[in-house]
Order: structure tokens, then C-alpha cells, then sequence
């Protein structure tokens, strides 16, 4: 097996640990700095040696407008949202109903609200669920200090986060506006903790665990795993929830010596990457669904063409524009088989937010060594979910192409039959190795050609490629060997991990498939994956199950199967996975 | 020994003269006989063996359509990609090996109309690329649509009638949207047409020459353009007023370099970093 396609390392976050989560939304209006509190918060979980995440939900305001930071912590890595939240934080209530179903308020819930803020929306209320109200603002304005860092207080109080952690995280964000402002960020700090002994704060807890970590979203991750492979070139077109990538490698390109230009449409963002991978670069572009179909064209471009090259599709609920701004893993139909024509080419999927960063630079490995479009489906939550990793293992696959040798005085064959598919590239700049790049069917040595015997071996020559090349483990990450078998792929890897750690508990035997390649899909690896799996579980987030569709055209599923899918924006929570789960306990 | 070392550098190194035949490949055009751009490919190799670059030097990118057919008659690189994306496939590969030559080329219909867009902001962008229009007012390999440029009254099964709709105005809108060199040629012309190639190759930014090449096929009409084309009666201006007034008043039929501005060709600021990706890196850790 090639080095570059092992797994990278023990995958799955150790979900047994995920009982003893606390979920924490905050809940406020435009300005009132609710997404800042969430990672102050975050941040501090972090020094205080925990593990964590943020996702934020935001109305439809361009600027201002409601918005809910929701932070997960635990002692070990964290692959998703609980399943309900445990306390609640109200800066003030306006259009809070709103994320109902998103907060998913439980009878255990603890409400905290501003005590000027009125009453709690009757459809945020959970049967049980306890309230209690706050001074926020009259104790803010008291050391003359923010609402919100009082609430920042208040919830790393109630966290059982040290409050010298919180002062860490405080100063990292706010150290560069002034000691006033900093020392009045701290004080309402400590006025939280003390509004928190009031409600019964546990006790703070510092973990010893000295392991280095970092707070990364997907989308950051993403951009870096395709700077570590060396992708050196960026074309994009704005696009949500794939902007962060483009402006991420917006900076850090020309660091590297590289660069990203911003395209006129998608249409021309993916040309121009096709443009500067023809001229030897490594090179990407990210989008995200309606991108993506705008994409597609020219990804048949790249295909026919032999021209390596990174799209990452971010993707979020469709169809048309859909819900932009949330999850769904819907891309999958288009992503493989979109393109007209049979046009092999490879999609894959990160796994968690920190396999944005692997699966991403493994893509422009895989694209450069078999010369294809490589499509990578990320999506929203994963893009956009800030998390507490362990520092990722350095190094990694590189992006390198099989380049054409010197001339030998022999005339170029750029498509030339090999064995394994693969010819020999040259780029502008090689004498005697011109060749013209072509959409158009062509024989070896790229001239076009109408007749059967170019077009079958070029379509057989591209196919073989990408079908006979050894991917190693990396395809999958496959946990435990029970006679239960949940089949996922991408996102829902997170929920589904968790929900198999508790389903264990329970005395289930089960073992987890998660797909990242998923295509060219291998019939031999599934079936070896799925061997001895007396009843199977598939689960997606998408409305018609189109994974599970993909796995019954390559594998030989028992006749025990369940199909677990549903659509966006709401995440899966890990309950829901158990609870498909419990036919067989 | 100093000297004798430097006598050797300064000796010029011998410069290969390259013919025109070096830039072409001895694949069959699959043009029409008569059409005009058998007369444009020639221009292109006389303009490439006047500026005398190795071919492997030079990149030649086209979309869909007849004339987009040149890369595989030129002996340099090639890219034939898809229909109307020419620009964005040259500007990715201009400014990611900025030391290449690249040339894109095309039709009307590309680049007019499918390609719209990208031909707006590739003179916007104004990256150092000469774009070739072979304009024949047709879309000749789908035998004979009405393109952008076609007159109203041009009458064809998808239009009878005419369309009604007034010619677009390639060389006003190229220079409105900030392209940097603009000029018009005529195929029946091969000499004069591969000066102005030539210098909108050396010209730097983005450049941009419509060649008016007959389709003697759908077009044969166009056979009288022979008899219309005149140089155009004033020298070349860097003046956009003057330029813009003169673009909006021809007849189309004015031959030369029309407009030739002093913008700085764009080129994406690069600042390379020392030790750059650890330093990415770190900015991850807490």
C-alpha cells in the first residue's frame, strides 16, 4: 500500500465519553454578541483541557438579526451536537422561537434569562424544563462592562471551566483593544461566576490533560489540507457556506507562493482552475451545490481532458438555493453522476471536522497521481462547526503528477495506453512534448478522433485508472467487527459513532462502516467490510436516501437492511441513531 | 581570464530564426475551402515566428466551434475546452505560469454570446492575454445560426426573418470594460493581420483583436468584405474618449489598432512567507 493512502491515524473520537457532554446554547439578538461568547467560551474549554464544538444558527439578516452560538463540551473529542441542550442562555428573546427544534429544550433543561427580557416564548417551552432569571444588564452596567461577557461568566461557571481559562481565552480575542476594555471584560466575567453561585455552579474542574490541541472549523481545515498537499492555485466565486475556504486560502496562498483570484461566475472559477492545473499547478476551487451544477460541464471537461484538479462542494439543503445556510448530504447524485457521458472520476467525504483537513489533502493527492477531477463533499455543518481537535499528525499526501520525460526524439503520446491507466503529463514548457488538451474524444496522442476503437480505449483507459488503483484503508474507516453494520459516509459519521458507543453500552454488537471514497466505489472492499453483518444500517442526511441507493447498485446488503435517512437543517442527534438501532436490541 | 569570460557571455546567443511552418502541426483543419480561417492560422504562425518564442513556450486556448478548432493546428500547447470558456482557461494559466505566452481564440458565438461574461471581465481583469475573435457574424459548425454580431434582418430556419435585434458592439464593449488593446483585422489580409497579432501579443495586458474571417459557407455574403475593409483613417489612440468615439461611429469595417491603453497588466500579489505553512499552522493551536 502507498503511505499516502493510510488511514491517518485512530479515527474515531472516543464517543463512550460523550455521556458526560454538556450542551450550552446562547440565545440573544443582533449585537449582542452571543457568536463572540460562544467561542470565548470554547476557547476557554479548550485551556481548560476540554474538548468541544460551536455551531451557530444565525436568522436570515444579512447584519444583525437573532442568532444562537450552540457549544458542546466533554472530556473527550466530540463528534456532534447532543441530542437535547442542557442549559439554555437568554441575552433577551427576540424571535429566539425561531430555533425551537434546533435547541431541542428537554425537562431537564435549566432556562437562564435576562431578567428584563420578559417572558420565554411559548414556543421554546419544554414541559420541566426549569427557568430562572438573570441580572445580566443591571449587573453589567454596574462595573460598566458588556451583557455579554457577564453571560460568558455565567456559562463557563456553570460549565465547571476555571475561571482562569476564561480570562486566557478573554485576553486572546480582546488583547489587542486595550487594557480598559480587557480589564472590564474580566471583571464582568467575575461578576458571571458570581451570578453562577448563586444557581449552583458545580465546582470548576481543570483536566490535566496536557495533549496540544487546536480550534479549527471544517472549512479552515479544508483550505489547509489542500495547501498541505500543495495546491498552489484558487479560483472562486462566493458562494455560502464555502466562502470561508476561498477566504482562508485568500491569505494564505500568497504566502506559499501561490494565489487565488476571485472568478466572475462558477463557470469561470472552475475553468480557470482546469487552466492553471493544464499549466502544472495543483489546483481548486470550492463551491457548494448550486455551484456545483454550474461546475459540472467542465468537471467532464477535466475528466475527458486528463486534467487533475480539487473542487470541494461545501454542501448545504437544495435544491435550486434551498436553505443556504444549513446542512444536507445531497450532493451525493450529482457529485457522482452528474457529469454526462461515462466520466469516472473521484468522490469523497471527511469524516469529522478534523477530516476535513485529511480527507481534503488526500483528494489532491489521489487527483494529481490518477489525473481526474477529484470532488470533495464536505457540507455545512462540518464546514462551518468551530471544534477542539488533538493537533493533526504533520505531513501527509503530497500532490505530485507522473510528468512526461524529456524528449527522446519520439512524438508525444499525452494519452498514451499504460497499464495502469496513467500516461505521462507534460506541461507547457517541456520541448517536444506539445500536446493539445481536448474536450473532444481523441486517440493517444490527443488529436481528435471519431472512431470506435479511440473512444472505447480512452473511455476503458480512464476508467481503469481510477478502478485498478490501490486506495489502501483510506476508503474507509471501519470500528469494531459486531454482526450489526452501520454503512454512513461524510457528516453523519460524527452522530453515528456516538450513537454506536451507547448502543454498545447496551450490549449491541456493532461495527461502523464510514465511507470516504465513494467513488469509484469498491464492490470487493465493501463486501469484505460488510462480511458476516447479519443486519445493516445506512445512514444519511438527504431526503431520498441516495447513499443507500449507491450501496445496493455495489454491495450485496442482507436482508435485514434499514435505511435511516432524512433531510436538513436540523443535524442528526445521536438519540435518532439509536433509536433505529433498538429493532435489533 | 576575466576577460576572456566575459567576451563569452556577452556574445549573443545564436537566436534559432524560426519560419512560420515551426508553429504549425500537420493536422488537416477541418475548415471549409474558402473560409477565412485558413488565412487567420497562417497570420497566427507569421506573428509566432516573427516573435520568435520557442513553441513550447506558447499556449493556444479556444472553446467550441470553428474556429476554436486552431490549437490542434498550431504547434504549441493546446487547450480545446468547452464551449464559451476560452478566457477563464487562459487567464488560469497565464496566472499561474505568468512567464508563458497565452493566446485565446474563438468565434463570435463563443465569445460573444455563451462566453459573455467571461469576455467582460477578462477585459476588466486585463491579464496579459491576447484574445483572437474570428468574427463571422454565424454559427457556422452548427450550419448557420444567427450570433451576436449577425445583422437583424439575417435570415435562418432558427430565426426566419432576421432576429430584430441590433449586433452587439465587440470592439465598444471591450474597450468600456477596461481592455487594454484593442484592434480589427481581416483574414483577406494575412500580412496586415499578423502585425497586429504580433503586437497584441507583445502588448501587455489584455488584448484583444477582432478578426473579421468570412464563412463563406452560411455567410457567402460575406465574400463582399473583401471590397468594404479599409485601414482605418487615424492612427491609434491611447485617449479612451477618443477611442470610444470612434468605436461607437465605424461602420466595422475599419482596419488596425484602434485603442492601446497603459494599464498594468493584473497579476495576483504573491508575498511569499518564510516558513509560511508552519506559521498557517500555528495560528490553529490555542
Amino acid at each position: 500500500m502507498d503511505s499516502a493512502n493510510r488511514n491517518p491515524g485512530p479515527p474515531a473520537p472516543d464517543a463512550a465519553a460523550a455521556d458526560s457532554t454538556l450542551s450550552l446554547a446562547i440565545v440573544g439578538s443582533g449585537g449582542s454578541g452571543v457568536m463572540t461568547t460562544g467561542a470565548m467560551l470554547l476557547d476557554a474549554a479548550a485551556r481548560a483541557g476540554r474538548y468541544g464544538l460551536l455551531t451557530r444558527s444565525v436568522g436570515p439578516q444579512i447584519r444583525g438579526g437573532e442568532a444562537v452560538a450552540m457549544v458542546r463540551l466533554g472530556a473527550a473529542p466530540l463528534a456532534c451536537n447532543g441530542d437535547t441542550c442542557d442549559i439554555l442562555l437568554a441575552l433577551d428573546w427576540q424571535n429566539a422561537e425561531r430555533f425551537a427544534a434546533e435547541l431541542a429544550l428537554g425537562p431537564h433543561s435549566l432556562v437562564i434569562a435576562e431578567e428584563s427580557a420578559g417572558d420565554m416564548p411559548p414556543a421554546l417551552q419544554a414541559p420541566g424544563a426549569r427557568i430562572v432569571k438573570v441580572p445580566l444588564q443591571k449587573t453589567a452596567k454596574a462595573i460598566k462592562g458588556r451583557p455579554n461577557m457577564v453571560a460568558l461568566g455565567l456559562a463557563a461557571a456553570m460549565a465547571g471551566l476555571p475561571q482562569a481559562a476564561v480570562t486566557g481565552a478573554v485576553a486572546r480575542v480582546l488583547g489587542g483593544k486595550g487594557a480598559a476594555t480587557l480589564a472590564a471584560s474580566e471583571a464582568a466575567v467575575a461578576a458571571g461566576y458570581g451570578e453562577a453561585s448563586r444557581l449552583g455552579a458545580p465546582a470548576a474542574t481543570a483536566h490535566s490533560d496536557e495533549r496540544p490541541r487546536w480550534i479549527i472549523t471544517g472549512n479552515e481545515a479544508a483550505g489547509l489540507g489542500a495547501v498541505r498537499a500543495g495546491v498552489r492555485f484558487a479560483a472562486a466565486y462566493p458562494i455560502t457556506p464555502a466562502t470561508e475556504i476561498m477566504e482562508w486560502l485568500a491569505d494564505a496562498l500568497p504566502k506559499v507562493g501561490g494565489a487565488l483570484v476571485q472568478a466572475e461566475d462558477e463557470l469561470a472559477s472552475i475553468n480557470m482552475t482546469i487552466g492553471a492545473a493544464y499549466g502544472g499547478t495543483p489546483s481548486m476551487t470550492a463551491t457548494s451545490g448550486p455551484g456545483l451544477a454550474l461546475m459540472v460541464e467542465s468537471i467532464g471537461l477535466a475528466i475527458t481532458s486528463e486534467i487533475p484538479l480539487l473542487v470541494v462542494d461545501v454542501m448545504r439543503s437544495g435544491p435550486s438555493t434551498g436553505i443556504p445556510t444549513k446542512s444536507e448530504q445531497s450532493d451525493l447524485n450529482i457529485a457522482i453522476h452528474g457529469v454526462h457521458g461515462d466520466a469516472p472520476h473521484l468522490v469523497l467525504a471527511p469524516l469529522s471536522v478534523a477530516d476535513c483537513l485529511f480527507t481534503t489533502q488526500w483528494a489532491a493527492h489521489l487527483a494529481e497521481r490518477l489525473q481526474a477531477p477529484a470532488i470533495v463533499l464536505s457540507d455545512q455543518y462540518l464546514g462551518q462547526t468551530r471544534m477542539v481537535i488533538d493537533r493533526p499528525a504533520e505531513g501527509g499526501p503530497a500532490a505530485r503528477r507522473v510528468l512526461a520525460s524529456a524528449t527522446d526524439g519520439s512524438r508525444y503520446a499525452r494519452y498514451a495506453l499504460t497499464p495502469s491507466g496513467v500516461s505521462p503529463m507534460s506541461v507547457p514548457g517541456m520541448a517536444s512534448r506539445q500536446y493539445t488538451a481536448d474536450g473532444l474524444e481523441h486517440s493517444q496522442h490527443g488529436t481528435p478522433s471519431s472512431k470506435a476503437e479511440d473512444h472505447l480505449a480512452q473511455l476503458e483507459k480512464r476508467r481503469n485508472k481510477l478502478a485498478g488503483y490501490d486506495y489502501g484503508d483510506a476508503w474507509a474507516e471501519i470500528d469494531g467487527d459486531g454482526d450489526l453494520a452501520v454503512v454512513t459516509w461524510g457528516s453523519t459519521a460524527g452522530p453515528v459513532r456516538e450513537a454506536v458507543a451507547r448502543a454498545r453500552r447496551r450490549g449491541l454488537s456493532v461495527r461502523v462502516i464510514a465511507l470516504r471514497l465513494l467513488s469509484p466505489l469498491s464492490p470487493s472492499r465493501l463486501a469484505a467490510a460488510l462480511d458476516g453483518a447479519r443486519g445493516v444500517l445506512v445512514v444519511e442526511q438527504n431526503h431520498s436516501g441516495q447513499f443507500h441507493r449507491l450501496l445496493r447498485a455495489h454491495a450485496a446488503l442482507p436482508a435485514d437492511t434499514v435505511a435511516l435517512h432524512r433531510p436538513g437543517p436540523i443535524p442528526f442527534r445521536p438519540g435518532e441513531i439509536v433509536s433505529a438501532l433498538e429493532r435489533w436490541m | 581570464m576575466t576577460a576572456t569570460l566575459t567576451a563569452i557571455e556577452a556574445a549573443p546567443l545564436p537566436v534559432p530564426v524560426r519560419a512560420p511552418a515551426d508553429y504549425k502541426t500537420d493536422v488537416k483543419p477541418i475548415w471549409c475551402p474558402g473560409c477565412g480561417d485558413y488565412s487567420v492560422l497562417m497570420s497566427m504562425a507569421m506573428a509566432l515566428a516573427e516573435l520568435g518564442r520557442p513553441p513550447e513556450e506558447i499556449v493556444v486556448v479556444s472553446g467550441i466551434g470553428c474556429s476554436s478548432r486552431i490549437p490542434a493546428y498550431v504547434n504549441t500547447y493546446g487547450f480545446h475546452g468547452v464551449h464559451g470558456r476560452a478566457l477563464p482557461v487562459a487567464t488560469g494559466i497565464k496566472l499561474s505560469r505568468p512567464e508563458l505566452t497565452v493566446i485565446a481564440a474563438g468565434g463570435d458565438g463563443d465569445g460573444y454570446s455563451i462566453g459573455g461574461n467571461h469576455f467582460l471581465h477578462s477585459c476588466r481583469r486585463n491579464v496579459d492575454i491576447a484574445y483572437l475573435v474570428m468574427d463571422n457574424r454565424v454559427y457556422g459548425m452548427t450550419k448557420g445560426q444567427p450570433s451576436p454580431t449577425t445583422e437583424p434582418e439575417w435570415d435562418s430556419d432558427l430565426a426566419p426573418g432576421g432576429t430584430g435585434l441590433r449586433p452587439f458592439n465587440p470592439l465598444a464593449i471591450a474597450l468600456a470594460a477596461g481592455a487594454n488593446f484593442i484592434a480589427r483585422a481581416f483574414s483577406g489580409d494575412p500580412a496586415g493581420t499578423a502585425r497586429i497579432v504580433a503586437e497584441a501579443i507583445r502588448a501587455p495586458g489584455f488584448s484583444f483583436v477582432e478578426i473579421l474571417s468570412p464563412c463563406v459557407t452560411f455567410r457567402p455574403d460575406e465574400r463582399e468584405w473583401r471590397k468594404l475593409v479599409r485601414p482605418a483613417p487615424v492612427t491609434e489612440t491611447s485617449d479612451p474618449g477618443r477611442a470610444a468615439r470612434r468605436l461607437m461611429t465605424d461602420d466595422g469595417f475599419n482596419l488596425g489598432i484602434l485603442y492601446r491603453g497603459d494599464r498594468r497588466a493584473y497579476q495576483p500579489r504573491s508575498a511569499p512567507v518564510a516558513d509560511a505553512e508552519r506559521a498557517l499552522e500555528r495560528a490553529f493551536e490555542l
